[in-house]
């Protein structure tokens, strides 16, 4: 029955806009307000961000800390497109992201000919140089730390305008369900099971005759694929681009969502992603209300990051697992047992 | 003639900067094989204990509590945070990044985000004059702590017990563990002092700068990234050769190029450096 889990939330969440239900508490007005969309919606991308970097994170075991640079390109991309050049949408979407594939090889095929933790220094290092030039404006291109407001006149009526939230939330939802596809279409393929593989010991990849740097190489640039994809959207939610999804903390955050929701699980990274997100923006609002440190979201989210780290290692998608014996033990008939 | 030994005093001035938060970075790295990115926080920390303490103590005592803070929140994050997750280098990493995360808002939420004023001494603000050109004597500060600092570490790697135990650690850490020592106090040691020498780094960035921020930390800390690497991991003479090429082509290209356009030229340096050497100027076998 398990199985019918995600689809059921998925018709739940894409029947949520059509309520009226107020959650005090949790959102400040009813679901279908403009509002909480807008914030589902950019809980929604997050999820699809995070899943796809725990493709390479959780999967391949490439602890890349410069993916924001990636989602910065796809945001950028489409806003500079658009908003510059005037291109319709989807041409400037199809467009970015596979420019973003392309600049993932490029760089990927660089940063590659290292491993372990001088790969992460060294994509970070990628990642930099992205952040400073979107900062730098070069040639009024990027807004500088303003950003790149979108300019809405080149946008489909559909998505722009207040009442039209809802569309960039079923939006949100349809990209957060493509990147799942995507991700455990992969799984389920020869190819996951080689990441996952490469992750594990890359010298036996090796030793079977496949060779681990192209196999890196392509998980590498379809992950960056599916990171300018949630960046294209990230832009249209938000209304713009801005430099903080250049900026590294964007990656660690992204870590940090995969870890809490359970690295290389099924829906571990995505969940992680929708409550990071979630805490993220509430705790921002709320911020002035809480005491000391604690109004500080990112105070309450990097210290429940060190605790999970150490108490929960196997995330959300973890703590599930572990509590399954004891619901088993707890049933009146208890399920026979799942090796 | 003189905008070129002021390019080169400056260049050298961020690359002793960069030396600082590298050196400790790379040992760290190397002995207990930690990407640290709670380094960043280690300067934070260090700038604003002296900023806070200046006022109170004046600033050498001030720049003494800095450093000795600096390095009991480096001691203090390997024994309660990375010494439990001994030989788990991701999960190492990752509370690095959390501790860094928390850190940089907790100091954002006691001394707000906006800069701060940092005091410096009186002679700082002077210019000498060195083969025409008006150099700024902080520049002078900058390279004078970190060629004190490069020779007093190489001394103390080469002179002493706990030196040669963190040498050897770097070379082959189950081999000292095998011959009966316990690496682990070498282990504190080196984030000690690495936090030392990263708050030293921060009040001198703070001097340099003349202000501080909680952020600050971690832009930094990208450039000693790129120096590590290009220095090669565990070696703190790669590390001061980094340091200087990372500077002075930085400050160069800034100068002569476009804005920007020297950071991008380091980023290429790293670029290039791995594409000929991926292991690094000084060339170890690099550690997954």
């Amino acid at each position: 029955m398990t199985r019918f889990v995600p689809l059921a939330l998925l018709v739940a969440a894409a029947a949520l806009p059509w309520s009226t239900l107020d959650v005090p508490g949790l959102f400040d007005g009813p679901l279908n307000s403009p509002g909480t969309l807008q914030l589902l919606a950019v809980c929604l991308v997050f999820g699809a961000l995070a899943l796809g970097y725990d493709l390479l994170f959780g999967r391949a075991g490439l602890l890349s800390f410069g993916h924001a640079l990636y989602i910065a390109a796809g945001a950028y991309g489409v806003d500079i497109l658009i908003s510059h050049y005037g291109w319709a949408l989807w041409p400037a979407a199809a467009v970015t992201v596979l420019a973003a594939a392309g600049l993932a090889a490029l760089l990927g095929s660089v940063a590659l000919r290292t491993s372990g933790i001088a790969f992460s220094m060294v994509t970070l290092a990628f990642a930099e140089v992205g952040h400073i030039l979107v900062n730098r404006d070069p040639g009024g291109l990027t807004g500088g730390e303003e950003g790149l407001p979108m300019r809405t006149a080149g946008l489909p009526d559909a998505l722009v305008g207040v009442t039209n939230t809802v569309n960039l939330y079923w939006l949100a939802l349809a990209t957060l369900v493509v990147v799942t596809l995507v991700v455990h279409a992969v799984d389920r393929a020869p190819l996951g099971r080689t990441l996952t593989g490469l992750r594990d010991d890359e010298r036996r990849v090796a030793v079977v005759g496949l060779s681990p740097y192209k196999i890196k190489l392509l998980a590498v640039v379809l992950a960056a694929a599916l990171a300018a994809l949630g960046g294209v959207v990230h832009a249209l939610v938000v209304g713009g681009a801005s430099p903080h999804v250049a900026s590294s903390d964007l990656t660690l955050a992204l870590i940090v969502m995969a870890v809490l929701g359970g690295a290389g699980t099924r829906w571990g990274a995505l969940a992680g992603g929708i409550l990071y997100a979630y805490l993220d923006q509430r705790l921002a609002r709320l911020g002035g209300r809480l005491p000391g440190p604690l109004g500080e979201p990112l105070f309450v989210l990097g210290t429940l990051f060190v605790l999970a780290v150490y108490f929960v290692p196997g995330g959300l998608a973890g703590l599930r697992a572990r509590l399954r014996p004891a619901r088993d033990a707890t049933a009146r008939e208890p399920h026979p047992e799942a090796a | 003639m003189s905008t070129v030994v002021l390019l080169t005093l400056t260049g050298l001035g961020l690359a002793a900067l960069y030396f600082l938060i590298a050196s400790g970075l790379s040992l760290v790295f190397g002995l207990a094989g930690v990407l640290n990115f709670a380094h960043g926080l280690f300067l934070s920390v260090g700038a604003y204990v002296t900023w806070w303490a200046a006022p109170h103590l004046g600033l050498p005592l001030a720049v003494v509590s800095g450093v000795a803070a600096a390095a009991a929140t480096g001691a203090l994050t390997e024994l309660v945070l990375i010494r439990p997750l001994y030989t788990r280098h991701t999960e190492q990493v990752l509370v690095t990044v959390g501790l860094s995360l928390a850190g940089v808002a907790l100091l954002q939420s006691v001394w707000g985000a906006d800069a701060r004023v940092f005091p410096r001494p009186e002679w700082a603000s002077h210019v000498t004059g060195v083969l025409g050109a008006q150099v700024p004597d902080d520049r002078f500060l900058l390279i004078g702590a970190a060629v004190l600092v490069l020779v007093a570490l190489l001394a103390f790697l080469r002179f002493t017990r706990y030196g040669l135990v963190i040498r050897a650690g770097v070379e082959n850490r189950a081999m000292v563990r095998a011959l009966g020592i316990d690496v682990r106090t070498a282990f504190t040691l080196v984030f000690a002092i690495g936090g030392a020498l990263a708050g030293l780094a921060g009040i001198l960035g703070g001097m340099y700068f003349t202000s501080v921020s909680p952020g600050q930390g971690v832009s930094l800390l990208i450039f000693a990234f790129i120096v590590v690497v290009i220095g090669g991991l565990g070696s703190v003479t790669g590390s001061a050769v980094a340091a200087a090429g990372v500077g002075l082509l930085q400050q160069f290209v800034n100068y002569y190029g476009a804005a920007g356009a020297g950071d991008v030229s380091v980023v290429a340096l790293l670029a290039v450096v791995l594409l000929l050497r991926p292991a690094g100027i000084a060339g170890k076998a690099v550690a997954a």
